[in-house]
């Protein structure tokens, strides 16, 4: 039922009963059938586009020249060392920064040109995992979950099964009532995972997603991560753990972008 | 989107309300500012209506009328009020023209002197009404006519001592007039504040909504619709009693005059009703000014 978040947003394919929860090692087939309808579907489509963009802050020049394409489906690693500007070009990409010279459009559009609303219908098309999760405190890890689904219009009563099952596909239907600061950084990561993708977006956005977890809880959320590209959505993680870009390989079909001297380079097969 | 906002407002939305933490005590002094400020309002609209009503009356009942007194010896008294009378008819601007009677000038000594003057035995001054026409009359040709005509007359024209009484009234009008638009710009200011500070309060919320893809218009409802719906609730308790304090002033009567008179008559018991839905009004406009402007912060 996960795959109703998941492909709904791109008006395409298999909703309700014909789609199964893909536990580890269930429903592979359809995924990876639904992956190509998803991209036959997009086609010709860049998602998100970077154009000889550079972004300056007041102490000076943090990303120059940086051209990126972001092809519905794929999976990409953005990694470099800390304080190069990975978390930067996250935020040029859902629109929290914008661009101080060069050109980017996303689904199509130019970003500069969108107004408020346009954006905020433009970030509910991207799921995004923030380095420090961003929750609501006051809020139970459900509603914090079921957020987008609010803000965006929606009714989440009559999305509750849904919900229910998205909490459980990340492990925490038990922890549903909990609030925000009784969880352990594992939890919130993948409870931050939950809402980013429970508008079925196009892309997803994570940023760190495994900096504060234990390595068998970065694996863990990777496999999600993984599940979420088989499903056909497109995938940008930013990290600066290697041995997770690694481990990742056996998974998905990954790409490497590194940021290094404030340009962008995409890094070669073996690192 | 102030549409969409007045259209939520009145739909309410308790789980988007959810979305912005409760704010405990200072939700209580929003509700108690808004109750004072409109406590106030009722008594100085209530002052504005009753100063007014004052000032109209003074004004249409000395209005267009003047008096004529005419200072002679006994025995040309009547030939002088002949002519002063004649004059009168041919002054143009003048509508009527009336000597009083005896007993009507008795009546208006019985006050002073009691009921049994014998007028009639004093040197009384023979009074004549004048009743102005529109646009009235050119007092100082009059008085150069009667000084020529009427050696005896003296023009009083109420004006003079009318005018100050009515500018005072007027005046004490203006201010409880200002007085209610003060109230209303302070209450804009406090509301502001309150907004503001919550809105700051509140900073990491606004910006986690705007980042899942809210609009600013479920953000800025989510506030407009607490602070609007405070307001009206402290302002609604304001004006219940303040309107009961004023129910509850002594009526108006003759004797007490002008400050007997506060209050509110017939369909000005309607006026009050108006503070509240005034005062949600200047809450909603405040509270989405403010939140658009901190959303403005935000991309």
């Amino acid at each position: 039922m996960i795959f109703r978040y998941c492909l709904q947003a791109k008006n395409v394919f298999f909703l309700g009963e014909q789609v199964f929860l893909i536990g580890p090692g269930a429903g592979i087939e359809t995924c990876h059938m639904l992956r190509q309808e998803g991209r036959q579907g997009d086609r010709g489509r860049v998602l998100i586009e970077l154009e000889n963009v550079s972004y300056s802050y007041g102490g000076g020049q943090l990303l120059s020249d940086v051209s990126m394409q972001l092809a519905p489906g794929s999976f990409h690693f953005l990694t470099g060392p800390s304080g190069s500007g990975k978390t930067t070009l996250l935020k040029l990409c859902y629109g929290a920064l914008a661009p101080t010279t060069g050109r980017l459009s996303v689904f199509g559009e130019d970003m500069g040109r969108l107004d408020r609303d346009q954006m905020a219908m433009m970030r509910r098309r991207i799921g995004v995992v923030h380095q420090d999760c961003r929750f609501l405190d006051h809020l139970t890890l459900a509603e914090n979950v079921a957020l987008p689904l609010l803000v965006s219009g929606r009714d989440p009563k009559g999305e509750e099964e849904n919900l229910k099952e998205l909490m459980q596909w990340v492990g925490l239907g038990p922890r549903a009532e909990a609030h925000p600061p009784e969880l352990s950084g594992g939890e919130r990561q993948r409870a931050a995972l939950a809402r980013a993708v429970i508008l079925s977006p196009d892309i997803v956005l994570a940023d760190e997603p495994t900096g504060n977890v234990d390595w068998d809880m970065s694996q863990r959320l990777l496999r999600l991560l993984g599940e979420l590209n088989r499903m056909g959505k497109t995938v940008l993680v930013a990290t600066h753990d290697l041995s997770l870009i690694r481990a990742a390989k056996s998974q998905v079909q990954a790409r490497v972008l590194r940021i290094s001297q404030r340009k962008l380079q995409l890094a070669g097969a073996d690192l | 989107m102030i549409g969409a906002l007045s259209r939520n407002l009145l739909k309410g939305d308790k789980r988007a309300d959810r979305v912005v933490p409760p704010s405990g005590f200072t939700a209580n002094l929003t509700l108690f500012v808004s109750g004072a400020m409109a406590f106030l309002a009722v008594f100085a609209l209530a002052l504005s209506l009753a100063s007014g009503r004052v000032a109209d009356r003074w004004a249409s009942e000395l209005a267009r009328s003047a008096t004529l007194r005419i200072n002679a010896p006994a025995e040309q008294r009547a030939a002088q009020t002949e002519a002063a009378l004649r004059v009168l008819r041919q002054t143009p601007g003048v509508a009527e023209a009336r000597a009083l009677t005896l007993e009507e000038q008795a009546a208006l000594l019985a006050p002073w002197f009691g009921p049994d003057l014998p007028v009639d035995a004093l040197p009384v001054p023979q009074l004549i009404e004048i009743i102005e026409d529109e646009p009235g009359y050119d007092p100082s040709g009059l008085r150069l006519r009667l000084s020529a005509e009427v050696p005896g007359a003296v023009l009083d024209d109420h004006g003079r001592w009318r005018r100050p009484l009515v500018d005072a009234a007027n005046a004490l009008r203006r201010l409880a007039l200002i007085s209610v638009l003060l109230i209303g710009g302070a209450t804009a200011a406090m509301i502001t504040l309150a907004a503001k500070a919550s809105l700051a309060a509140n900073a990491q919320v606004i910006e986690v909504l705007r980042l899942i893809g809210a609009r600013d218009s479920f953000i800025a409802g989510a506030f407009v619709r607490r602070f609007t719906l405070r307001t009206l609730l402290g302002a609604c308790a304001g004006t219940l009693f303040g309107m009961t304090a004023v129910l509850l002033l002594p009526g108006a009567s003759e004797a007490g005059g002008f400050l007997t008179g506060i209050g509110f008559q017939g369909i000005g018991w309607v006026l009050p009703l108006l503070i509240p839905v005034t005062g949600a009004a200047v809450a909603f406009a405040a509270t989405w000014v403010a939140a658009r402007r901190k959303l403005k912060e935000l991309s």
